[in-house]
């Protein structure tokens, strides 16, 4: 090869690179290693990582994958394949992932959806660019977002928007039902002006709590706002559907929805990868940002899938792209559409139900322990808020503690996002939780909770 | 035939889901779904079937030869897959407390300081999701720096008219304008243009070195110069980092800020369109802006940073950190490389793309840019072929695919008309790259003799030539299933 060429050595290829510049030994990184001692050294790894109980939602949820899922979605011709670029010779992709969209819109009752995003988080950033774009009657680029939101989905869409101008509002939640008001949301409307671009919605809410969307939806129609829903897909089997919201004949529906897929068959894995999924009417497709693949015909009429409206993208467009998005979590999404095939309508339903009847059973446990509350009236999905008693002196942070040290891993502590909630933490049991698990974390928190306030502490110390 | 025209009434994976649905009842009904979502109803034998059959239709690195310039597809290690795949990793709830996290963090605070070594940069985040990402942190940390100087007049980023089409689109993302610098003839940035560019108003230039045209960049000391002296900031695209892993690092270059796309250097998977993760490194004065979270260690401890510890980072990019399954991918690969393996990537990929680029020439195709050595790709111009057999570089695309080949990519870079940009990778042994040499000949000859094989391409495939115009203009983006 080296005669081809007509070098001596390997090194004369890099000639062109000014020899004061060149590397030296990669001193912090450590020698190679064959697969035996890198398998040795990842149990070992993995090992160390947590086995306890897991009632801690907030975003991430603990569902039952079929075996069948990702036995496929890493056979080579998925795992190693890239982007669909050359049609012909990716179909397999290109197909599930008209499939993929096909269920979404079944699913969120939308036009559209795309191949996906990166995640819920950067998803819903997505959206709000989408609607800035989509709005042009709007001039405010103010968006509403109640602090019902995720906290971590405002923050990162704070991220990817604010250098556009755009300006995130919060709207307080109403402090006994967890919900915002159409009240609360008309009366910080008024206060910022009246123009306001979209509007947020997340169902269910972070508190688990379900919000009233259908009057909301309708009010923000009215009021030249679009309806931005945030949702988890799998609960969209029990719930009414984003395209739906709303009881007015004209215009019905979220204007554009977004969320995390993770719950249709993604691993928890520490936090991802997952995907973000992006839905909307289909008046919006043009400010649709990442892939969308369309149906088509080949030379002989034979059906086949494309890469579609590409005009959009920033390979054709570059700086008047709808965004620098490319990639798509095209890998996460083959498992969530082989996941979506197996269960069908009935198997989301059914588990979506399961998580609802668990959760209700583990706050229905919980609460009949002394000092542990439920904080919102009305109805919650899969996750709640309880209040742990103030007289007991302890933050949620050293409770959650002791129950790690006893093998659960309690819920998500709201302290930090929402300190008006005192000590309260958000618990969740998804269709894996049986009673078994919900009488093991009863038990355990009774037992903390019974600790002296010195044990625990000692113990949140030594965690 | 689509999963939903398998459909029977009815019909699940049984098995996989609680046997009766629980009572929902005392959700408000104007709160509940009041039909059931059209989903497919089929067995779990009917879903495994129909899609091993589709993943059958793909083209792979693990079943073809997949020379995508710019894309770097070499080989993925199954090991990469099933060691991140333990249950101990995939059990792992994102906001498990630190403490019972410590397995998975280790792996990532080496990581941080593997790429680090590699790149020559003081600290990495392993936040942004794909390669887009992290060029969105890059260019919003440039933002950040200047604005706390007090720099706020910094409105505009540099772009070379060769880079990739995501550069200018991130630079608008983040608030700036976009000024594009020629490129000269022989794929070297057009030093007088950029000094005529530079200014006060210079936020930064994003360079990706070896450019996309296949060539190291080699005035760079005197670019990093050119901008560092007109007070902006040196950003590097991480796209062609294989061609000069453990070679030449891009800190030593003199760049502030660069993002590394693991799923190309890094060996994670393309999976069809991603997940990537697009891990930015930054010099000593950026590191206060770093995306969120890292991992760092104290007393022997691993834990994430927060908004606390770093309150002028640019903040989240997500909900929790990255794509941690493709970071773990990511940290065994470089486990198995090691530092001399590092530099093995580069020097075979290099040797492999420079023997391809000989044999091109000896077989009479016309080179993007002669008489220079290739990076780790390099391009064809099939320019001659098109005007003089009106066969297009789509064409030649199209025919490879009937001969067994992915091809490469076409249409890029914008600059080189009819061109195909070739990247081998170092996974290929030299029977590979014959081969595709062959085919590549075979279709030269083809387009002389037969054109029309070309036009016709491909034959052997599931469909024939897609009629994208129609897709863009019918627009059919979903199946509705009649209930």
């Amino acid at each position: 090869m080296l005669d081809s060429i007509g070098v001596d050595s390997i090194d004369d290829l890099f000639d062109e690179i000014p020899a004061h510049l060149r590397a030296g030994v990669l001193e912090a990184v450590p020698h190679g290693m064959n697969e035996m001692d890198i398998s040795r050294l990842m149990r070992e790894r993995a090992s160390q990582n947590s086995t306890a109980l897991c009632f801690l939602g907030a975003g991430a949820y603990e569902h039952h994958i079929p075996s069948a899922v990702w036995e496929i979605t890493t056979r080579g011709e998925f795992y190693s394949a890239y982007t669909p670029y050359q049609a012909e010779a990716s179909q397999g992709t290109l197909q599930l992932t008209y499939e993929y969209q096909s269920m979404m819109t079944a699913l969120t009752a939308m036009d559209v959806s795309n191949a996906s995003m990166y995640d819920g988080a950067s998803s819903l950033a997505e959206a709000i660019l989408m609607a800035v774009r989509a709005n042009r009657k709007s001039k405010s680029r103010k968006i509403l977002i109640p602090t019902t939101v995720n906290p971590v989905y405002r923050k990162t869409a704070h991220t990817i928007v604010k250098g556009q101008q755009i300006e995130l509002v919060d709207v307080p939640y109403d402090h006994a039902a967890g919900t915002v008001t159409l009240e609360q949301v008309k009366q910080i409307q008024a206060q910022e002006g009246g123009d306001i671009t979209a509007l947020v919605l997340q169902q269910p809410n972070f508190f688990g709590c379900l919000e009233d969307v259908d009057a909301i939806t309708d009010w923000a129609h009215e009021n030249n706002i679009l309806v931005i829903a945030v949702i988890n897909p799998l609960t969209m089997a029990v719930l009414n559907p984003p395209g739906n919201w709303g009881v007015a004949d004209t215009n019905p529906g979220a204007d554009i929805a977004c969320g995390d897929g993770q719950p249709l068959g993604a691993p928890m894995s520490a936090g991802g990868p997952y995907y973000g999924l992006l839905c909307c009417k289909q008046a919006l497709v043009r400010q649709m940002p990442g892939r969308i693949v369309g149906r088509t015909v080949d030379l002989d009429d034979k059906e086949g899938f494309v890469l579609t409206l590409q005009a959009r993208e920033q390979h054709i467009r570059r700086s008047k792209a709808t965004s620098n998005i490319c990639t798509n979590q095209g890998l996460v999404v083959t498992a969530s559409t082989i996941y979506m095939a197996i269960q069908g309508a009935q198997g989301l339903e059914n588990t979506a139900a399961a998580c609802f009847a668990n959760n209700n059973k583990l706050v229905e446990k919980l609460t009949a322990i002394d000092g542990v509350k439920k904080v919102f009236a009305g109805s919650h999905f899969h996750e709640t808020v309880l209040q742990l008693d103030k007289s007991s002196g302890r933050p949620a942070s050293e409770v959650l503690a002791a129950l790690m040290d006893k093998g659960v891993l309690g819920g998500f502590d709201l302290s930090l996002d929402y300190p008006e909630l005192g000590s309260a933490i958000l618990v969740c049991a998804t269709e894996m939780r049986n009673d078994d698990d919900i009488e093991i974390y009863a038990k355990a928190l009774q037992e903390v909770l019974n600790m002296s306030a010195a044990t625990a502490a000692q113990l949140a110390e030594s965690a | 035939m689509l999963i939903f025209e398998h459909s029977s009434k009815g019909r699940r994976g049984a098995p996989q889901s609680p046997a009766e649905k629980a009572s929902v009842t005392s959700i408000p009904e104007n709160l509940l779904r009041k039909d059931s979502a059209a989903l497919p109803e089929v067995s779990e034998l009917q879903a495994v079937r129909h899609y091993t059959r589709l993943s059958q239709k793909n083209f792979s690195i693990d079943t073809e030869f997949y020379p995508l310039g710019s894309c770097t597809m070499k080989y993925n290690p199954r090991a990469c897959n099933s060691l991140a795949m333990l249950p101990g990793f995939l059990n792992a709830h994102p906001l498990t407390p630190d403490a019972q996290n410590q397995g998975f963090l280790a792996c990532m605070h080496e990581l941080q300081s593997m790429l680090c070594e590699a790149t020559g940069m003081s600290a990495f985040s392993l936040a942004p999701m794909a390669g887009a990402q992290g060029e969105f942190a890059g260019v919003a940390m440039i933002d950040a720096y200047h604005k706390s100087r007090g720099d706020d007049a910094r409105k505009e980023i540099l772009v070379p008219d060769a880079a990739h089409g995501t550069n200018p689109a991130t630079a608008v993302m983040c608030g700036f304008a976009v000024k594009e610098i020629p490129t000269l003839d022989n794929g070297d940035v057009d030093l007088e243009a950029l000094k005529q560019a530079v200014g006060p108003q210079t936020a930064g230039l994003m360079l990706t070195n070896p450019s996309t045209l296949g060539v190291f960049e080699r005035n760079i000391e005197a670019i990093a110069k050119v901008v560092h002296e007109a007070g902006g900031l040196l950003y590097y695209d991480g796209a062609n980092l294989n061609a000069i892993l453990g070679k030449i690092r891009p800190g030593d270059m003199g760049f502030d800020v660069i993002h590394s796309n693991l799923h190309k250097t890094f060996s994670t998977p393309h999976g069809g369109g991603g997940p990537g993760s697009g891990a930015v490194g930054v010099a000593e004065r950026l590191i206060p802006f770093l995306p969120l979270p890292t991992v760092t260690r104290d007393n022997e401890q691993y834990r994430y940073l927060t908004a606390e510890d770093c309150p002028q980072s640019i903040g989240r990019l997500s909900a929790f950190m990255g794509n941690p399954g493709v970071l773990l991918r990511a940290y065994i690969y470089m486990r198995f490389l090691g530092r001399e393996g590092m530099v093995r990537v580069a020097e075979f990929a290099t040797l492999n793309a420079n023997y391809m680029m000989a044999e091109a020439k000896r077989r009479g195709f016309t080179l993007a840019i002669d008489g220079r050595r290739a990076s780790h790709e390099f391009i064809i111009t099939l320019k001659n072929e098109a005007r003089e057999h009106h066969v297009s570089a789509m064409d030649f695309a199209k025919r490879l695919l009937d001969l067994g080949y992915h091809a490469p990519t076409t249409y890029f870079p914008l600059l080189v008309p009819e061109c195909l940009l070739i990247e081998p990778t170092e996974s290929e042994a030299k029977e590979a790259l014959d081969g595709f040499m062959d085919a590549l000949e075979q279709i030269k000859q083809e387009a002389e003799s037969n054109p029309e094989i070309l036009h016709a391409a491909p034959q052997t495939l599931p469909v024939k030539r897609l009629d994208e115009v129609r897709a863009a203009k019918q627009l059919d983006l979903a199946f509705k299933a009649e209930l």
